[in-house]
């Protein structure tokens, strides 16, 4: 069955971007959720358990960096990898999201070679007919 | 290197990276000045995202509604003719990418910095002003006949002591 994946951005641009570029990946990919903060994502994650996990880290009322605390600290998602899509070019926020489990991240202004290149040792590409 | 002028370098690389990259557009680099603190009055779309840090300020994106329906419809690859919700959305998104490109550039010499959500405004005859006492960085970049002013308002944190005011001198209808 191929895997769900739950987007996490306050910007409905990037999210619909994020959609169009996963299609393009040609990985196999399930349904797309999408979230707007990190507290929309969490309350998604009680009734999906996605595959793979993009969210930005600078959101309004819970930011990605709190929302990744929260979910590698719950029994049952801690094993979902998160990738982090951001702005943040800095060490400070992007050595956070690392020591605090994401899988990796993508730095805004994105290729969408460069998200396949970061997601392809997490999802499987679709399976020739 | 003046602040000034690496603010200006970083504005051209950041703006040319982020249209190239997420609208597929070449964009020449910006014609460069630098204005005071009152700034002449708006029509269109404003985009304001705050940095803070040791230094502190203010980015911007001024586009005319044509320029905004424009950037939607090349970062969306959808059909926008009117300014509306998805608009606005995009053009704080580019504000987003465009001023944290600055801002991740900057911070090598002037320290970490935050920064805030964007804000966006849509309507007419309406003027932004500082109380601070810093001027403003301005590049206008040309696309297709009409500009795109990206602006950098930045200080060390004492001397940017005030906030900012937005006065709407004429309410309009907006399409959102």
């Amino acid at each position: 069955m191929e895997p769900d994946v739950l987007v996490v951005d306050d910007s409905a641009a990037i999210r619909k971007i994020l959609q169009r570029v996963l299609r393009q990946t040609g990985m196999a990919i399930g349904t797309i959720h999408e979230a707007g903060d990190g507290e929309e994502a969490l309350e998604i994650l009680k009734s999906v358990q996605p595959g793979l996990v993009l969210s930005d880290i600078n959101m309004p009322k819970m930011d990605g960096l709190q929302f990744l605390a929260a979910l590698k600290s719950k029994e049952g998602w801690r094993q979902i990898p998160v990738v982090m899509i951001t702005t943040e070019g800095g060490e400070t926020k992007v050595g956070e999201a690392v020591r605090l489990g994401a899988a990796g991240y993508v730095r805004k202004p994105f290729t969408a070679d460069q998200i396949k290149e970061k997601l392809s040792g997490i999802l499987e590409p679709v399976p020739p007919l | 290197m003046s602040i000034h002028e690496m603010v200006v370098n970083s504005i051209n690389r950041a703006c040319t990276e982020v249209f190239s990259t997420m609208l597929g557009v070449t964009i020449a680099p910006g014609e460069s000045f630098e204005e005071k603190t009152t700034l002449e009055a708006n029509d269109g779309v404003l985009s304001l995202i705050g940095l803070a840090g040791t230094w502190t300020g203010t980015g911007s994106i001024a586009c005319p509604p044509d320029i905004a329906c424009r950037v939607c419809s090349h970062l969306l690859m959808t059909e926008s003719n009117a300014v509306n919700e998805e608009v606005l959305d995009a053009v704080a998104e580019l504000t987003n990418m465009i001023i944290g490109g600055v801002k991740t550039d900057l911070e090598q010499h002037l320290g970490p910095l935050g920064l805030s959500i964007p804000t966006v405004v849509f309507g007419r005859n309406f003027k932004t002003r500082s109380t601070g006492t810093t001027e403003w960085t301005t590049l206008r970049f040309d696309w297709d006949g009409s500009s795109l002013l990206v602006r950098l308002s930045l200080a060390p944190r004492e001397q940017m002591a005030h906030p900012r005011v937005h006065t709407n001198t004429q309410p309009c209808a907006v399409e959102v």
